[in-house]
């Protein structure tokens, strides 16, 4: 995220939601402000925000938005397949 | 030109001028072009000349090559990177954006690409700022409301941030750019071009739009070597160049006299037109030796000679190139005509002259461009050139081959020469002479004489005049007008006595006539003369026999018989 916006909170929000569903999973989520630590936009490569970071397990993913569309995120995530429930 | 338009120098010659000035300060200019085509070389070449030559900070934001890559790209160009980077004059962030990463899921904004842009701007403090190319975006993000809103917002944020910008973007099939970015870009807008026509590759730049001014759709050729971008400028027409009355040498004695008795002047132009042999060549080299031997330094293009040739040819008329060349104060260059196109010959010209700085420019002949333009095209860029080098001081010596059907005396660039020297080879009793012709010259009292000259063992050497009552001759034909006139004379002198003697003999015969006359005359006289004495004997006898007869008759009668 890049400061406090209505897209960065709902995205946090979303997130903070889905993760406590997926039990199955040991969920490590680490919020970073760009405005408040600007360099780390060069090193993690992030352009749109918000954007979450999947770092683990690779491959890495970006899901942009404010995770609205949570099938679209677990696929995105991989936790979910495309097809299968 | 709009001059109150505050202006951003790229530090590259030529497109400073071009531009008079530079790139609009605070704006963001767009620079468009194919693969290829120079557009990541002029940005970095940009920063890099702001930074090294101007004091002012850049921001090279790359979408397409790492920093390693672009650091081994431009390193070649001469340019430092590393050394920039750490001076922090240069910042360079690569955006790497890999679609297959993405995964669109709502709503969002591209404010990672704000944080980053604004960090690296505020940590060197940059005045420039180059996005190469920004167009990358457009294939990764989906969204275009999104992406045209937040572009929209992009050139704000650099206008606030009062930095010049240099966005690049690929050419389009049918829009200027691929992606439209000229809707966001409307500023200055830049198109480079490398084209193929018939094997020749030609660079030329185009200046679409330029706010504040109207431009003309004039196209400019330009290079791209070991040092990086390198424009032909465009100069004014040499009408403000600076009037000098210093004058340089020939290398040929007689022809300094000819031309006023110190030879051509500074930064002029001279034109030596002629056909095949006629001695073109050696008149330059004569030239360019007098000029070295000065300790000036010489620059000799040639499109038809290799650089060996040329220094055998002019050893064997005394020329002996090879030292000057040692020593650094002649430089040979050869091309072929059909290398490059018209305008990479004269931006490749116009960058030995800026690096080699001579006093001297030899182009030997300009007729070879002919095979690779239009007559119109190669004026134009010969004027150019002209003006270029008049501009910078140097005077320079062209050399036009004529053909044997084309008029005596014309070439394409004869009205724009200061001098204009025309030589000819003429056949007459089975010899040819050679011939040189002072055609014009501008600004001091020439002597308007046609010269017979030799090339020799020596070099040129130019023969006093003869004039004569015939007109002007020639060699051999020379030599029999004067020998005939002498002959003349002689003739005349030699009918004089003859006349005389003539006289003499006439008068002679005529006194011995009058001699023969007279002795007739006197023997006539003689004659009479006797005759008459005769005759007075005779009239005497007679008289005296009539006395004698009286006397006896008397005597008779008185004696009365």
């Amino acid at each position: 995220m890049a400061g406090q916006t209505p897209k960065s909170l709902a995205a946090i929000a979303n997130l903070k939601r889905m993760s406590e569903d997926l039990t199955d999973y040991e969920v490590h989520i680490e919020i970073i402000d760009l405005q408040k630590d600007p360099q780390l936009a060069k090193v993690d490569q992030i352009v749109a925000v918000p954007t979450l970071v999947r770092r683990l397990p690779p491959p890495m993913r970006k899901i942009i938005g404010d995770l609205s569309n949570e099938e679209k995120v677990l696929i995105g995530l991989n936790i979910r397949d495309r097809g299968t429930r | 030109m709009s001059k109150d338009l505050p202006k951003a120098q790229t530090g590259i010659e030529g497109f400073d001028e071009i531009t008079q000035g530079g790139l609009p300060r605070g704006r963001p200019t767009l620079i468009v072009g194919g693969p290829g085509s120079g557009k990541t070389l002029l940005s970095m070449e940009f920063l890099v000349n702001g930074a090294m030559k101007y004091g002012e900070p850049g921001v090279f934001f790359s979408f397409e090559e790492t920093e390693d890559e672009l650091a081994q790209n431009v390193a070649s160009l001469g340019f430092n990177i590393k050394a920039l980077k750490e001076g922090n004059m240069l910042a360079i962030d690569h955006v790497k954006i890999e679609a297959a990463e993405i995964v669109e899921t709502g709503d969002y904004d591209l404010e990672g690409l704000f944080v980053r842009l604004g960090y690296a701007i505020d940590s060197v403090k940059a005045k420039r700022v180059v996005l190469d190319t920004i167009e990358s975006i457009f294939s990764t993000f989906g969204n275009t409301v999104i992406l045209r809103s937040e572009l929209r917002r992009l050139f704000r944020f650099l206008k606030e941030k009062g930095v010049t910008a240099v966005i690049t973007g690929e050419k389009g099939e049918n829009t200027l750019t691929r992606d439209g970015l000229e809707e966001y870009v409307s500023d200055a807008v830049i198109v480079l071009d490398n084209r193929v026509i018939g094997n020749i590759a030609t660079r030329r730049m185009r200046i679409i739009k330029y706010r504040g001014s109207s431009h003309g759709s004039n196209e400019y050729p330009f290079l791209i070597d070991e040092n990086g971008f390198s424009m032909l400028p465009v100069t004014s027409l040499g009408l403000d160049a600076k009037v000098t009355d210093e004058r340089i040498s020939t290398g040929i004695l007689d022809l300094d006299a000819m031309l006023g008795g110190k030879g051509y002047f500074r930064s002029s132009t001279v034109l030596i037109t002629g056909q095949a042999g006629t001695g073109k060549t050696s008149f330059g080299m004569e030239f360019v030796r007098a000029a070295c031997e000065s300790g000036k330094r010489s620059l000799f293009i040639t499109f038809e000679e290799s650089p060996d040739q040329v220094v055998r040819n002019m050893r064997a008329i005394g020329i002996e190139l090879q030292p000057f060349v040692k020593r650094g104060l002649l430089r040979i260059r050869a091309d072929r005509p059909t290398s490059y196109g018209l305008e990479m010959h004269l931006a490749t010209i116009h960058k030995l002259v800026r690096d080699f700085r001579p006093d001297v420019v030899v182009i030997d002949p300009i007729s070879s461009l002919m095979s690779i333009g239009e007559e119109a095209e190669i004026r134009s860029t010969l004027v150019r050139l002209a003006d270029y080098l008049k501009m910078s001081g140097i005077t320079s010596l062209f050399t036009d081959l004529k053909h044997a059907e084309q008029p005596r005396e014309s070439s394409m660039i004869s009205s724009l020469v200061d001098t204009w020297i025309f030589l000819e080879s003429i056949e007459s009793n089975g010899e040819s002479d050679r011939i040189l012709h002072l055609v014009k010259s501008r600004g001091m009292a020439h002597s308007n004489q046609i010269r017979e000259f030799h090339i020799t063992s020596k070099g040129i050497e130019l023969i006093p005049p003869y004039v004569g009552p015939a007109g002007v001759f020639t060699g051999s034909a020379r030599y029999a007008q004067e020998a005939k006139e002498r002959a003349e004379e002689v003739i005349r002198a030699e009918e004089f006595d003859r006349l005389k003697a003539a006289l003499e003999q006439q008068r002679e015969v005529l006194e011995s006539q009058i001699e023969a006359q007279r002795a007739e005359f006197a023997n006539k006289e003689a004659d009479l003369q006797r005759r008459i004495e005769a005759e007075n004997r005779r009239k005497e006898a007679i008289e005296s026999s009539r006395r004698h007869m009286r006397i006896m008759r008397t005597n008779s009668s008185k004696r009365g018989d």
